[in-house]
């Protein structure tokens, strides 16, 4: 594994070594008080984020930082991106540098997937073949976030192969909710997708999932709730009429939680809007794994660095 | 200006429509005589036509020079040798430079690169609107009536999306014998659209561009030319239904023409899981089903021309990030190339058929009394000369235009140019420019 | 990491047998003695395998000296992938168990069991593992066999069988737990990686 850029760059094999190595790097770290391993010692990974988001990039600052990797962090402003540098030319900058591994969230769709292009065409140039990690990349996808996810369902439920798994909400703007469809029926789960017709994407009938627009008629049979993200921009689009309407048919209620049978896990990937997605007593409900999700985080994106930077150079 | 003279050529062994071979004779840039066994008077100098076909010289009713404005990309004599080395003896550039071509003095500016260049007919298209902003209309009839005699408008890039000033340049332009090209795209329902919106567009996360937008404004507009009995062109067809608009449109004698570009013949959405932007474009690539729709539609007449929206970028514009990328690709140099692939070696096209597409229809569409006539005596000896057996590897490094944005790059495909003679004279033999 | 300690053939024709099964049982049955007498009677003493087979032969000990004095020591496994130092030589590996009994290492006496002992980069690489885990009173080295070729400054507190041999040749351990058979061989000239114990540098 040279790159990650999506979760179809990753088979069901590829995935749960992912997955075990988290595990192994969790048990590893289990109760200790030096929480940190020499593996990926003299090793730079950059972050490079052009939007903000404080969990998923302390998350990998932190994962690197417990395998002994020099991590530095980049953001937008305040950098050289400021003046109207390409992404091309950030992107070589960074390899110049001697970046291992750069880490990058960016807002348009298949902007890791051209860094990586470049990083593979133009080392030659820059003396460094990169390893590019895409922490989000538009409406496109976050690989790592459904890995964690994945992880904390296999925390939860003990496996996920034959698990009925529903995603509820936003899916036509959201990066998650492509990662976790494909990643979650490449490891054998039944994935349903809850949403209302003018937020599910268009050709939705040609991706490894059921689609459903009643989240109550659903609920009763779902081993597991992943609700997503409402951003406040998409409540000017003409996407549903307000809010309130929102929350009363795919918010997460008390109520609502009830349906779910007694074993069920609610996921949110964060950050959540509390009330309209979710009601504050279910996400921190001991149905909820939200935090679990983010401790979670960490390892999953430890066993990613280490499956890129580990092991000898392609 | 220079005025190039006409020129006396002998074109031995070609074969018209790809009929039987003649020898054609030219004086003053004049057929003068068809017929076998002909030999060159004294000093007149002899193109070996080697038994391939000959065609009238190709008319693309659509492409981008980027003169004034976007020189780094191209420009009118860049411009001008690719469309020579691709058959074509003349182009209408559209108006979207900066300046915008929404006066006389640009249009006149471009016009008179043309000319100096004088490899191809250069004809500006005026735009329709002020700035291309869609809200006031230029003055169509200041810079039909210039040197330059613009006969084509349009705000091409963006639509006339206000069905008000649509209606009223459609209205007004019918006292000027002019036809108005619209991009058909209902900015509406294509805000931040960055792909077909399809399967493939919605797995990668892009914004996608919905054929519907296409279809409407099509179905607007041809209505709206229906009661001003105007002359309306649609731009770069690019969705099977729009096809069903046309069809509708003209048996009810709408007076509404059409083109497609030669990468929806053959391209489809299926490209894009690289992001590489050089398949970005605008209308989107589609889906096979379109394209399919599109070469039925061509050889059918309901889209009567290929034009090539030939739409060069400096790499600064595509070796991007998809969304920040520039839409348009090459496709002067491979026009034809593509069209033998998709129409000629079906089956779908005959050599007629390909002069229809590419040199006679458009020529009427845009009013060329010179261009796109028959291979015969006393017609202007404009030519492309083409070898349909030949076949090459594209390399956009190796074409003429100053960008490299070919979504052909490695491709190889079938028929080549051999030479293009405007008026009689040589303007592009064996991959070489004239000079 | 335990497809380079496993031999893909358990045995092939040609190869030396060092140590039959029976052999093996009652080297470890020796070892568990030599550890007793050693460590006298410290109850809070814990052995440390390494895994895969040294987990296992860490399993075995603490049995035989559970029933030779009546205490079984604790067990636990260190894996030893992360703090290796040829991690960029192969592709990234996968990891293996870490389990550290409860209460930690501090203050403690370990044994630390492994399978072959050759370079000593390995038992390098448990003793850095072990040393974030905590802070262990002493820690002393067993090993079922000794093969030399040692590029540390180690050396192992009990040894089950000191074996000679030269770089070219493999050394296959097999326990019935991971091979079906207890046994250990000496292969020649065989293929890279098909033996166990440390691999070659």
């Amino acid at each position: 594994m040279k790159h990650l850029l999506s979760v179809t760059d990753l088979d069901a094999a590829t995935a749960t070594g992912l997955l075990d190595t988290a595990d192994r790097l969790k048990q590893a770290l289990l109760g200790r008080e030096v929480r940190k391993l020499p593996t990926l010692r003299g090793r730079t990974v950059i972050t490079m984020f052009y939007e903000n988001s404080t969990r998923t990039r302390v998350s990998f600052e932190i994962a690197g930082k417990w395998m002994s990797a020099d991590t530095v962090n980049v953001s937008a402003s305040g950098s050289s991106v400021s003046k109207g540098e390409s992404l091309r030319d950030t992107s070589l900058t960074l390899s110049a540098m001697g970046a291992d591994c750069v880490v990058v969230r960016h807002p348009a769709s298949g902007s890791a997937h051209r860094m990586a292009a470049w990083a593979d065409r133009d080392h030659g140039m820059t003396g460094t073949h990169t390893s590019i990690v895409n922490a989000g990349d538009g409406t496109h996808e976050h690989p790592t976030q459904a890995l964690l996810d994945a992880a904390t369902l296999r925390d939860r439920l003990g496996s996920i192969a034959g698990r009925r798994i529903g995603i509820v909400g936003d899916v036509l703007h959201s990066r998650v909710a492509r990662s976790n469809v494909f990643l979650l029926a490449t490891l054998g789960a039944e994935v349903v997708v809850i949403a209302p017709p003018t937020l599910q994407p268009v050709g939705i009938g040609q991706w490894p999932c059921r689609v459903s627009p009643s989240l109550d008629a659903e609920l009763p049979a779902l081993d597991a709730v992943m609700m997503l993200r409402v951003q406040a921009e998409r409540m000017h689009g003409s996407f549903f009429p307000s809010s309130r309407e929102y929350a009363i048919g795919y918010g997460l209620s008390e109520a609502r939680a009830a349906l779910l049978p007694g074993h069920a896990v609610v996921l949110h990937p964060g950050p959540m809007v509390r009330g309209m997605e979710i009601a504050p007593s279910v996400a921190d409900s001991p149905a909820s794994a939200v935090l679990a999700q983010v401790a979670n985080g960490v390892h999953v994106r430890m066993a990613v660095l280490y499956h890129l930077l580990a092991g000898a150079p392609e | 200006m220079t005025e190039h003279a006409p020129t006396d050529l002998l074109i031995t062994d070609v074969r018209p429509y790809g009929e039987d071979a003649v020898d054609v004779l030219v004086r003053d840039g004049v057929v003068t005589e068809i017929g076998a066994g002909l030999t060159a008077p004294e000093g007149v100098p002899t193109l070996d036509g080697g038994g391939h076909v000959l065609l009238p010289g190709f008319v693309d009713l659509h492409v981008h020079l980027r003169e004034p404005g976007g020189e780094e990309s191209e420009d009118v004599a860049t411009g001008s040798a690719a469309a020579a080395l691709g058959g074509f003896t003349a182009v209408f550039a559209m108006p979207n430079t900066d300046p915008v071509a929404d006066t006389a003095v640009v249009v006149e500016h471009v016009w008179r690169r043309g000319q100096e260049v004088g490899l191809v007919d250069v004809h500006p298209v005026g735009a329709v609107t002020v700035g291309l902003e869609g809200v006031k209309m230029a003055e169509l009839g200041t810079m039909a009536a210039s040197r330059a005699q613009v006969r084509m408008f349009s705000d091409d890039g963006k639509c006339v999306n206000d069905p008000l000033i649509m209606r009223r340049a459609l209205e007004y332009a019918s006292a000027l014998n002019v036809v108005i090209a619209q991009h058909a795209e209902d900015h509406r329902l294509t805000g931040g659209a960055q792909a077909h919106e399809g399967v493939v567009a919605s797995r990668l996360g892009l914004a996608g561009w919905p054929a519907t937008a296409e279809e409407t404004i099509v179905a607007r507009d041809c209505a709206l030319a229906r009661e001003a009995g105007a002359a309306l062109h649609v731009c770069h067809i690019s969705s099977a239904r729009t096809v069903d608009v046309l069809r509708a449109a003209k048996a009810a004698g709408v007076r509404v023409s059409a083109e497609v570009t030669p990468h929806h013949l053959l391209l489809t959405d299926g490209r894009l899981t690289s992001y590489d932007a050089v398949n970005k474009v605008n209308p989107p690539l589609r889906t096979a089903e379109d394209t399919k729709a599109m070469r039925a539609a061509l050889a059918e007449g309901v889209i009567d021309v290929v034009a090539t929206d030939h739409a060069p970028h400096a790499s600064q514009y595509k070796d991007t990030e998809w969304q920040a990328a520039r839409p348009g690709m090459l496709g002067l140099q491979t026009a034809f190339s593509v069209l033998v692939h998709t129409m000629v070696e079906p089956g779908l096209l005959d050599w007629r058929g390909v002069a229809r597409v590419l040199s006679e229809r458009p020529a009427e569409i845009g009013n060329l009394p010179d261009q796109g006539r028959p291979i015969a005596v006393g017609e202007p000896a404009t030519f492309a000369l083409v070898d349909p057996e030949a076949q090459w590897t594209v390399r956009g490094a190796a074409l003429a235009s100053r960008a490299a944005n070919t979504p052909y790059e490695g491709m190889r495909l079938p028929g080549a140019v051999v030479a293009t003679v405007l008026r009689g004279r040589i303007t592009a033999q064996d991959g070489k420019v004239a000079r | 990491m335990a497809n380079d300690r496993r031999g893909d053939v358990p045995g092939a024709p040609g190869d030396r047998e060092l140590l039959s099964a029976a052999d093996v049982t009652r080297t470890i049955a020796r070892i568990a003695h030599q550890i007793i007498e050693k460590t006298a009677g410290d109850e809070r003493a814990v052995l440390i395998g390494i895994p895969t087979r040294g987990t296992i032969l860490a399993r075995r000990l603490s049995a035989a000296i559970g029933e030779f004095s009546g205490t079984a020591p604790e067990v636990g496994s260190v894996d030893v992938t992360l703090y290796r130092d040829d991690l960029r030589r192969r592709p990234a590996r996968a990891l293996e168990d870490t389990d550290v009994p409860d209460g930690g290492l501090d203050d403690r006496l370990v044994v630390l069991v492994d399978d072959v002992l050759m370079s000593g980069r390995t038992v390098r690489a448990a003793l850095d593992a072990l040393a974030d885990h905590g802070r262990p009173r002493a820690v002393q080295l067993a090993v079922l066999v000794d093969r030399g070729h040692r590029e540390l400054p180690i050396r192992a507190d009990y040894v089950g069988k000191n074996v000679p041999t030269s770089r070219d040749e493999q050394i296959l351990l097999l326990l019935a737990e991971t091979d079906g058979v207890d046994g250990v061989r000496l292969q020649r000239g065989a293929g890279a990686g098909a033996g166990s114990g440390e691999a070659a540098p």
